[in-house]
C-alpha cells in the first residue's frame, strides 16, 4: 500500500480525518522549510502538500498566488526545494506530496524530476495542468519511481469521467469541492455531500476534500463524508501571518469527527 | 471555414490536439468538460450549412469581406525588388483581423447555448472585436484586461464600455497580457457552465488552436484566390508578423500544402533579441507548457515563464501558439524577428508611401517583407498579412518618437 494511503488510513482509524495542509516552499525563504514542516508533523498533519512555486499560477486563487511570488522572489527553485527536502527529510516522519504546475517539470526534465524526487523521499505529486487525458508520461516516470500521481477530481464532473479517473487514481482521490480556484470559500453548492459520497463509494482508495476549505466547522463537515481534507489557502496565509494558534486549531478540528458526529 | 476548395494533404491537429508534439490540453480537470463539449459542438457547426451560412453573411455584411488584396506600388519602388502586396485585414470592421475570430466564436457560444462571453486582451483589439461581437449578437461580455494595458490602452477601455462589454482590471503579475489569460482561465474555473471563453489568439487547449486558425483562414483562402486573379499565379512569399499567432495561422494555413511559396513568420524583437527585453518566442524562447497548450516560450532555466517586450502590445505574449511551434521545428515556416525602431521605421515608411497607417503589430512584417523584397526580382511577387490599422497606436508611436529624435 501507498505511503500516503496508510498514513490516511491510520487518521481515519484513529478517529478522525486526514488533514493534509498546504504550504508554499520558499515563501519566506526555504531557510524555514525544515521549522515549518516540523511544526506541522508536530501539531497532528496527517501528510503535508508542498506548494512549487511557478509564475503563472491559473489554478490558485490571492493568496497561493502571493506566497508563490514571494517564494520566486526569494529565489526559490524546484531544484532547491527538492534538495533541502533530502536535507531534512530524515527529520520529517510524515509523507510530503509536491504540487507543482507542469512547466517547472518540463524545464527539469520528467524522468530526472521523478528520480530525484524518489531520492528525496517524496510521496506523491500533484501537477494541477495536467488533466486525465495528457497524464500518462508524467504517471510513467512517477510510477518507475514508486511515487503516486495523486489525482484532482472535481464533483462537478460527469460521472463517467469521475468514474474512469477514480480507477486510474493512487494514492488518494483529490475531490475538488468546487468549481473554482483555490481560496477560502464561505459555502459549497448544495449538491457537494452528495456528489461526495457517490465518489466515496466508488472510489477504492481514501478520498480527500481540498479548494475553499478554511474553517475548523468546514473540516468538521467534510471530514465526516470525505476521509480527510486539505487545506491551503488558511494555512499559508496564517503561516504568512505567523498565527501558528490556528493552524493548530484547525489541524485538531480533524482529530475527533466520530466523537463530533456522536 | 468559409471555403476549403484547395488541396488538402497538411492535416492538423490529432485527436488529442496536437499539432506534431505542441499543443495538447494542459488545464485544470474542471475545463475538461468544456473542452470536449466545445470540440463537439464545434465540429458539428462546421458541418451545418446554416452556421457557415450565417457566419459568411456577418463576414460579408457585418465585417466587409472580402477585404481587397491591394498591390502597393509606392512601397513596391522604394523596395526596389518584387511586387508588394497588402491584404487588407486594416479595413475589417473594427480595425483589425481580429473580428473574424470574435463573431465565429460568439455566434459558436450562443449556439452551445452559453449566455456570458470571457475574453483577454492585451493592446484591446481582440477586447473591443469580442465586446462587438457580443453587442451584436446581445450577448453578455466580460473582458479581463492587465492593470498595465489598460493605462497604456486607456480609450480602449472606453471602447469596449461603450459597446457594453465590462472591462476587469487585472492587478495579478506584472499587469499585463499573460496575466489578464491566468485570470480569464481562473474565471472560467469558476463559471464554465454558462460562458465561453474567446480566446484571441491561436493558443491555449485544444481546441482553440484550432478554432481560432479555422476562422481566420478567410485571410489565407481570400489570398490565394485573389492572387491567382490578379496574377495568374501563387506568390513567391507571404509575410506575417506573430505574437500568439492568429493572423499569420490564418494567412499561412491554405498556403501550407504550396511548398513553392515561401512562409515569413515575423516576431518582435523588442529592444533587440541580445538584451533579453523581446517577446520572439520561437527566435528566442524553447518549449514548455502555458494557458493549456505545450509551445515555445519565453522561461528562464528553472521554466518560469519570462515577460514579454514589445512596442506593439498585440505581440506582447510570452508565447507562440502551437501549430506555430510544429512549423517552426518542421521548418515550413521561416521565423524571424524585428526590433522596435525597425517597426516603427515601417510604419513611417508605409504612412508616407501608401497613405495606410499599419498597426505596429503589422508593421513587423511590413519591415521584413521590405528587406526580403529589395533582394529579390521585379517578377517576384511578396504578399503582407497588413492584419490591422495604427490609429490605436498613435499615442504609442508619439511618445516612442518623442523619446527619440522628437520627430516624426
Amino acid at each position: 500500500m501507498s505511503e500516503i494511503t496508510k498514513a490516511i488510513l491510520e487518521a481515519r482509524e484513529s478517529g478522525g480525518c486526514a488533514f493534509v495542509p498546504y504550504i508554499m516552499a520558499g515563501d519566506g525563504g526555504l531557510g524555514r522549510l525544515k521549522e515549518d514542516l516540523l511544526f506541522l508533523q508536530e501539531a497532528g498533519a496527517t501528510a503535508v502538500e508542498l506548494g512549487i512555486p511557478f509564475s503563472d499560477p491559473a489554478a490558485d486563487g490571492p493568496v497561493i498566488q502571493e506566497a508563490g511570488l514571494r517564494a520566486l522572489a526569494a529565489g526559490t527553485t524546484l531544484k532547491a526545494v527538492i534538495e533541502e527536502v533530502k536535507v531534512i527529510r530524515d527529520d520529517v516522519h510524515i509523507p510530503i506530496i509536491f504540487m507543482t504546475y507542469l512547466n517547472p517539470v518540463l524545464s527539469y526534465g520528467m524522468a530526472g524530476f521523478a528520480n530525484d524526487c524518489q531520492e528525496a523521499g517524496i510521496a506523491g505529486v500533484i501537477v494541477p495542468d495536467v488533466p486525465f487525458e495528457e497524464s500518462e508520461p508524467l504517471e510513467d516516470c512517477l510510477r518507475m519511481n514508486g511515487i503516486d500521481l495523486i489525482r484532482l477530481i472535481p464533483l462537478s464532473a460527469p460521472e463517467e469521467r469521475i468514474r474512469k479517473i477514480a480507477e486510474a487514481a493512487e494514492g488518494f482521490i483529490y475531490a475538488v469541492t468546487v468549481d473554482g480556484i483555490t481560496g477560502v470559500r464561505d459555502s459549497f453548492g448544495g449538491t457537494t455531500d452528495s456528489r461526495l459520497e457517490q465518489l466515496k463509494e466508488m472510489a477504492t482508495i481514501p478520498v480527500l476534500a481540498g479548494f475553499g476549505i478554511s474553517a475548523p466547522d468546514q473540516v468538521r463537515d467534510f471530514g465526516r463524508t470525505a476521509d480527510g481534507v486539505i487545506v491551503g489557502s488558511a494555512i499559508v496565509d496564517a503561516l504568512h501571518r505567523e498565527d501558528r494558534e490556528l493552524i493548530k486549531e484547525l489541524i485538531s478540528s480533524a482529530k475527533n469527527i466520530a466523537v463530533a458526529a456522536e | 471555414m468559409v471555403n476549403t476548395k484547395e488541396k488538402n494533404i497538411y492535416q492538423a491537429p490529432d485527436k488529442a490536439g496536437r499539432f506534431g508534439e505542441y499543443g495538447g490540453r494542459f488545464v485544470p480537470e474542471t475545463l475538461m468538460p468544456a473542452l470536449l463539449e466545445l470540440e463537439t459542438a464545434y465540429r458539428d457547426a462546421k458541418e451545418d450549412p446554416k452556421f457557415v451560412e450565417k457566419l459568411d453573411h456577418y463576414l460579408k455584411d457585418y465585417v466587409g469581406r472580402e477585404n481587397p488584396l491591394y498591390f502597393a506600388e509606392r512601397l513596391t519602388e522604394a523596395a526596389g525588388g518584387a511586387k508588394v502586396y497588402l491584404k487588407r485585414e486594416d479595413l475589417n470592421h473594427t480595425g483589425a483581423h481580429k473580428i473574424n475570430n470574435a463573431i465565429g466564436q460568439a455566434l459558436l457560444a450562443k449556439r452551445m447555448g452559453k449566455t456570458k462571453i470571457i475574453a483577454e486582451t492585451g493592446a484591446g483589439q481582440h477586447g473591443v472585436a469580442t465586446a462587438t461581437a457580443c453587442a451584436l449578437l446581445d450577448m453578455e461580455c466580460l473582458v479581463f484586461m492587465g492593470k498595465e494595458d489598460i493605462r497604456r490602452q486607456e480609450l480602449n477601455v472606453f471602447r469596449m464600455e461603450l459597446l457594453g462589454a465590462s472591462v476587469v482590471s487585472v492587478d495579478q503579475g506584472s499587469g499585463t497580457l499573460k496575466d489578464a489569460v491566468n485570470e480569464a482561465l481562473r474565471y472560467w474555473v469558476a463559471n464554465v457552465s454558462d460562458t465561453h471563453y474567446v480566446i484571441g489568439s491561436a493558443l491555449g487547449p485544444h481546441p482553440f488552436p484550432e478554432i481560432v486558425r479555422d476562422f481566420q483562414r478567410v485571410i489565407g483562402v481570400e489570398t490565394r484566390h485573389q492572387i491567382l486573379e490578379k496574377e495568374g499565379r501563387l506568390p513567391d512569399a507571404v509575410v506575417a508578423c506573430v505574437g500568439g499567432g492568429s493572423n499569420s495561422i490564418g494567412m499561412f494555413h491554405p498556403f501550407v500544402d504550396d511548398t513553392e511559396v515561401a512562409l515569413y513568420g515575423v516576431e518582435a524583437a523588442g529592444s533587440g533579441i541580445e538584451t533579453g527585453k523581446h517577446a520572439a518566442a520561437l527566435t528566442g524562447g524553447r518549449p514548455g507548457a502555458l494557458h493549456g497548450a505545450f509551445m515555445y516560450l519565453l522561461q528562464d532555466e528553472a521554466g518560469q515563464i519570462n515577460e514579454a517586450h514589445s512596442i506593439s502590445a498585440g505581440l506582447d505574449y510570452p508565447g507562440a501558439g502551437p501549430e506555430h511551434s510544429h512549423f517552426r521545428d518542421t521548418g515550413r515556416v521561416t521565423y524571424t524577428s524585428v526590433t522596435d525602431e525597425q517597426a516603427l521605421e515601417a510604419l513611417k515608411m508605409l504612412s508616407r508611401k501608401e497613405g495606410i497607417l499599419p498597426a505596429l503589430e503589422s508593421s513587423h512584417a511590413v519591415h521584413y517583407a521590405v528587406e526580403l523584397a529589395s533582394g529579390m526580382s521585379s517578377d517576384e511577387i511578396v504578399v503582407i498579412c497588413l492584419s490591422g490599422r495604427g490609429d490605436k497606436d498613435v499615442m504609442t508611436v508619439r511618445d516612442a518618437l518623442k523619446g527619440g529624435n522628437g520627430h516624426v
